[in-house]
């Protein structure tokens, strides 16, 4: 086995300018239509199998939701009922007479607003308790025992101090979501190896230098499983508070399809939700891969 | 001449709850300017925690550190520390890694693409400008602790200290590196302090071997001058007679006069 082996590789060192062009000649790689054919055959592994599933499902649904006196429509009515509001989510006649985009976008701007004041305000407060050991003596308790609380207990003491809907959905989406920010990064920041530590010490940084460029690097896979909690807790916490707070906004849609029995209307609101919270957490998840591209460990 | 670099006196005991352990008992040490030193002793027996005291990391019970008549109490670019495990930033390439120290050091005294110009010089000195680029993963273990060297050298220490450099390494890279070592040295006359366990390296690098005894309350066993000339040469050294003798003697301290004592 080894012999061989040597006897080429001298052979190849001799020569080495003239025998360089034809071993690049050779060709290694596969032709381009069996890359594509690869890549096809990959792809179809990965989708195939959740369409055949979602299909069968359909298929269960039509058949136990057709017979007449169905308390739930079957998916081809949902389809049937809702052709217009799929097909239009623009319209606006005025009030809360809006296209799905509208309540959409509404109660994705509220997210926005409450999730960001959360994603501040989490890792500031993490960074403290993750730094300072009275600061978690302190405030630890007290998180564990807030973070508990169900996001819709806090919204009628939020109306209460704002008197107003739109302040007060964003409240909720900012006490919902900051916990888990707050104890990740902490987390992320207790963890910060005593290498780095040293480094920063021997370089001598400075405490916002050190802030800036040792300890958010280094906590930045922590802070980003908070972040992407947080993204899915602000969009659990939304439907709920808006069918409660009303106005535009996908939650009170659905409460008002609800009153309306419009039942279809409800299923697609449903179908929108699901689909926009895989998109946000899908969102933090990518945007925590570039940001923390790197930072693992050695 | 008055020393460059003085242990005073240094007691180090650490306390938890009420139970306390001497780790180092009254060391005391004189470095002039360019030696290179070396201190060696059984794991545990508190060398890296004397270490951490030069470099401020930790702080002596008694006793202090003295780098040119002036007391050193908190780490600075001046002690610059070599890391064992090279302690790089994984997310920043080996460029910015040295150039995070350069950038602090020389903020005031140095122009933008000096420093820039400072920071390549020094990753030339380590053969790593090639790697620039890289982030510590993509880079050997090797290549890492060089990078480790060139960000140390670029805070232009006046003392470097090494913590066991080469420890982690396999023994092919770890020859290699201590030649580049040995070289920098000869090159640039730094002073040098050095932790080490191994015999041949403390014997082939050091100007003096520094023996501690067993913890708790490790003293300096022994000093020991090596009167070899530089620059040396590992092959030559390998059958030189001084070098054998004072390798003879560090490992009769080590394993006959002050033999490991395992835990029972």
């Amino acid at each position: 086995m080894n012999m061989p082996a040597t006897k080429m590789d001298i052979e190849t060192a001799r020569p080495a300018g003239m025998a360089a062009p034809v071993v690049a000649m050779t060709p290694k790689r596969p032709p381009r239509s069996e890359t594509y054919a690869r890549m096809a055959r990959e792809t179809a592994v990965r989708v195939i199998p959740p369409l055949v599933v979602i299909a069968l499902l359909l298929l269960v649904w039509e058949l136990v939701c057709r017979r007449a006196g169905s308390a739930l429509p079957p998916p081809s009515k949902v389809f049937k009922d809702t052709k217009e509001l799929i097909l239009d989510p623009f319209f606006d006649h005025g009030g809360i007479d809006k296209g799905l985009f509208w309540h959409l976008s509404a109660s994705l701007q509220r997210v926005a607003l409450g999730y960001s004041l959360s994603a501040i305000a989490g890792i500031a407060l993490g960074v403290l308790v993750g730094q300072s050991v009275w600061a978690m003596r302190g405030l630890d308790p007290l998180f564990q025992v807030l973070r508990t609380i169900p996001p819709l207990a806090w919204l009628p003491l939020s109306l209460a101090a704002f008197r107003d809907g739109q302040p007060s959905a964003i409240f909720v989406i900012f006490i919902t979501s900051i916990w888990p920010i707050i104890i990740n990064t902490a987390v992320g920041v207790r963890n910060i190896p005593q290498d780095y530590r040293n480094v920063a010490a021997v370089v001598q940084l400075n405490p916002l230098e050190f802030f800036a460029k040792i300890m958010i690097p280094a906590a930045a896979p922590y802070i980003f499983t908070g972040l992407r909690i947080g993204i899915g807790l602000s969009w659990l916490a939304i439907v709920a508070a808006e069918m409660l707070i009303g106005g535009v906004g996908i939650g009170f849609f659905i409460w008002d399809a609800w009153n309306s029995s419009h039942i279809s209307e409800i299923i697609l609101a449903l179908f929108y939700v699901g689909i926009i919270g895989f998109v946000l957490d899908r969102l933090i998840a990518g945007v925590g891969k570039i940001v923390t591209r790197g930072t693992a460990l050695n | 001449m008055t020393a460059y670099l003085k242990l005073d006196h240094i007691d180090k005991i650490f306390t938890r709850g009420a139970a306390s352990t001497e780790v180092l008992k009254d060391i005391n040490l004189t470095i002039e300017k360019g030696e290179y030193v070396s201190i060696i002793g059984h794991s545990g027996c508190g060398k890296s925690t004397l270490l951490n005291i030069i470099a401020g990391l930790t702080v002596a019970t008694t006793g202090g550190v003295l780098l040119e008549n002036r007391e050193v109490n908190s780490p600075g670019p001046d002690r610059a520390v070599v890391f064992q495990n090279h302690s790089l930033l994984p997310w920043l390439t080996v460029y910015e890694n040295v150039r995070l120290g350069v950038d602090k050091v020389f903020a005031k005294t140095k122009k933008r693409a000096e420093r820039d110009a400072w920071v390549m010089h020094n990753l030339n000195l380590v053969q790593m400008a090639h790697a620039k680029d890289k982030r510590p993963s993509e880079i050997s273990g090797g290549m890492k602790q060089r990078v480790g060297i060139a960000r140390a050298l670029a805070m232009e220490p006046k003392v470097l200290l090494l913590d066991e450099p080469f420890g982690a390494l396999d023994a092919l890279t770890r020859a290699h590196l201590q030649d580049s070592v040995m070289a920098l040295h000869q090159k640039l006359g730094n002073t040098i302090l050095m932790i080490t366990h191994d015999v041949d390296e403390a014997v082939l690098l050091s100007d003096r071997i520094v023996m501690m005894t067993n913890g708790p309350s490790a003293r300096i066993g022994e000093v020991l001058e090596v009167p070899l000339a530089r620059p040396r040469k590992r092959l030559e050294l390998a059958t030189n007679a001084t070098y054998l003798k004072c390798r003879q003697r560090v490992l009769e301290f080590l394993y006959e006069r002050h033999r490991f004592v395992e835990a029972a």
